[in-house]
């Protein structure tokens, strides 16, 4: 009886599913992946709608939506607006995340370690190659700093975490710009440099060895409560990641100052603001082939910008402040054909 | 009667030319897949061929920004470590084979000969997490730094234990990749060491001859182009070795200047770098896949070929 009641129930949500669910697609960056799936999980239960994103990298993304096999594309990196006029595109930020330097060194507490973005540069790529030399020293009076060199260990794969950061350091080193440049991934000019996989594989390299000195984004330097360094902003202050200080770069960020939103928010303005914070994007078409589903794409999105702030908050992203959704539903969603 | 054996005759005709029509597409499926991926992978590698020639093999550079791009880097990490690994794990197999097939007891053989089969059986993962959780760190502490402070500053051979000393480089890949390759090698030895007729070996240890005279005047000059071949699959497989050398190699696109340098291999690069590659970078991968593919075919055709010549040469 329990056996045939529960088949009943099974074959009408399954005939459910099939006959009114198109299921949204989605591909791209691994950065927003988790957040992704929390959201579109919870909007499951609430309408019955799932969203399949695979998270196959920011490049991949771009492929996907290019060749229409998703309904919309994720990418890290934003995409130039004369691409896409080309293809006929719009693009938005979703979520917003930061990128943070850490360290392996005895003795030091979170936060206790500072530096400013052309020595953090300049220990990329070798030029400081202790941790007690004269320029870190100078940054930090009254503490002691050891004898070491330092490890440099960055991803070895390509990514939105490294093209976030070399964009911060292009940004704020012009020996940096000419001669590594920014992508998701560069050559590493630092003789001591290693190479970790994924965001797991630079924190496990970093905890490892010791005088090693990484970037990590910002979930996983909570999660493995590593030490992190505090780094000057574009207003001379000293500032510690959290959600907060992502927050407030984006809140000073001119999103509309680029098509596309494409904007960089590396070196934000702002007292409070992380120069390293970044957001993801999301790409989809203004004509769509297949205008229902993609209507349900931005509906998802509609919901998530309204209901999904606290689940952002507990993945230690930052959800986009309400002004600029506002904003984002006004100009750039109506672009869409319904 | 007889139209009616005819028949049966004549349907287990068709019935064989029909199984040996299918079997026979069966195998050309492998070989048409075969000539695919070459093809495809030759395809995609063009535009790079194309921009650098022939000095995509020996340019040393691997510079994704300003796409420049060449292998020489990727090769010497990818022969250095598997050259590395063959150097360990030859002799030891060799140890193990002899051991097994000649001196040990007969109990023991066949648990022994299980557990080396077992070790071959385990995940690459495995052992990359291995090296770099639990073999890295100590590799560090105990072998880099002490020899490093020990040979740094020896002519000639000091530059080999130059460079940084965290646990992760072209020699420690090296050596879990000897873990990796040392129970194929192993068992194909034994393989091989237990074809030697009985009746030579007996006659050998009839006339007086000590083990190791047997080993190295009858077994070793009857299976000399067995064992190369084993040596050569051993190296096929630490030649095209993902996860575990990704994990230990330290995944730097520079040349290594002493052993303890970071590198990268050519499968490590592929790995490391293809989820995320675009445009021209995605060709030079390719052009990387493809160099793989024929290191790998020109070592797995020279181990066919030498373990054709031994059977050949014992007349088996």
């Amino acid at each position: 009886m329990k056996i045939k009641t529960l088949l009943v129930a099974v074959g009408i949500g399954a005939a459910a599913l099939t006959s009114f669910a198109a299921d949204i697609t989605g591909a791209g960056a691994t950065f927003p992946y988790p957040m992704y799936a929390k959201w579109a999980e919870a909007y499951k239960k609430e309408t019955g709608i799932g969203l399949n994103y695979q998270s196959i990298g920011s490049s991949g993304g771009l492929k996907q939506i290019r060749a229409k096999t998703v309904t919309f594309g994720a990418s890290d990196a934003p995409v130039k607006g004369e691409d896409l006029d080309r293809d006929g595109m719009i693009q938005f930020p979703a979520i917003i995340g930061g990128t943070v330097p850490v360290v392996n060194l005895d003795g030091f507490k979170p936060g206790e370690l500072r530096v400013t973005g052309p020595v953090l540069a300049e220990m990329f790529m070798g030029k400081v190659s202790k941790w007690n030399d004269p320029k870190l020293t100078a940054l930090n009076p009254g503490k002691t700093l050891p004898d070491q060199a330092i490890t440099v260990v960055h991803r070895a794969d390509g990514s939105g975490t490294t093209f976030n950061f070399t964009d911060y350091l292009t940004a704020v080193s012009k020996d940096w710009a000419d001669t590594v440049g920014k992508g998701a991934a560069v050559k590493w000019p630092a003789a001591s440099s290693v190479g970790g996989k994924g965001n797991e594989g630079v924190a496990a390299n970093v905890n490892r060895v010791k005088g090693a000195l990484g970037y990590v984004e910002y979930a996983y330097v909570k999660k493995n409560k590593m030490t992190f360094m505090q780094l000057q902003n574009a207003n001379g202050k000293f500032v510690s990641p959290d959600d907060v200080a992502f927050a407030a770069a984006a809140a000073n960020a001119d999103w509309f100052s680029v098509p596309g939103m494409g904007i960089s928010m590396v070196n934000a303005k702002g007292d409070t603001a992380w120069p390293i914070s970044t957001a993801s994007f999301i790409l989809m078409y203004k004509q769509p082939a297949d205008k229902a589903t993609s209507a349900e794409a931005l509906k998802f999105f509609d919901w998530a910008f309204k209901n999904g702030k606290q689940m952002a908050a507990e993945l230690d992203y930052v959800p986009l402040p309400d002004s600029l959704t506002a904003q984002i539903r006004s100009k750039v969603w109506t672009l869409v054909q319904k | 009667m007889r139209p009616m054996m005819e028949t049966i005759a004549r349907r287990q005709r068709i019935q064989d030319v029909l199984f040996h029509r299918v079997t026979q597409v069966f195998s050309l499926l492998v070989l048409v897949a075969l000539a695919g991926i070459i093809a495809s992978l030759f395809i995609n590698a063009w535009p790079t061929f194309q921009k650098f020639g022939v000095r995509f093999l020996w340019y040393v550079e691997w510079d994704i920004v300003n796409e420049e791009f060449g292998a020489a880097i990727a090769i010497v990490g990818t022969l250095a470590s598997a050259g590395i690994a063959l150097v360990m794990a030859v002799p030891l197999a060799f140890g193990i084979a002899l051991f097994l097939t000649e001196t040990c007891p007969v109990w023991l053989r066949r648990p022994m000969g299980t557990a080396i089969e077992l070790l071959a059986a385990v995940p690459s993962i495995i052992y990359g997490m291995f090296g770099l959780f639990i073999f890295a760190p100590l590799f560090a502490d105990y072998f880099q730094m002490p020899i490093q402070k020990l040979m740094a500053g020896m002519p000639m051979i000091g530059f080999l234990f130059g460079g940084p000393t965290n646990g992760m480089g072209i020699l420690a890949a090296g050596i879990v990749l000897a873990f990796m390759v040392l129970p194929f090698v192993a068992a194909v030895m034994r393989d091989v060491f237990e074809i030697v007729p009985p009746i030579l070996r007996e006659s050998a240890y009839g006339l007086g001859c000590t083990t190791w005279e047997v080993v190295h005047h009858i077994v070793l000059p009857y299976t000399q182009k067995g064992v190369v071949g084993g040596i050569m699959l051993g190296l096929g497989r630490a030649l095209g070795e993902t996860m575990a050398v990704t994990f230990v190699i330290g995944n730097a696109n520079r040349m290594p200047t002493s052993l303890f340098s970071p590198g990268t291999s050519i499968a490590a690069t592929l790995a490391n770098e293809f989820g995320e590659a675009a445009d021209f970078h995605i060709s030079a991968l390719y052009a990387l896949g493809f160099l793989l593919f024929v290191i790998t075919f020109v070592v797995l055709a020279l181990a066919k070929w030498m373990i054709v010549r031994a059977e050949k040469a014992k007349g088996v």
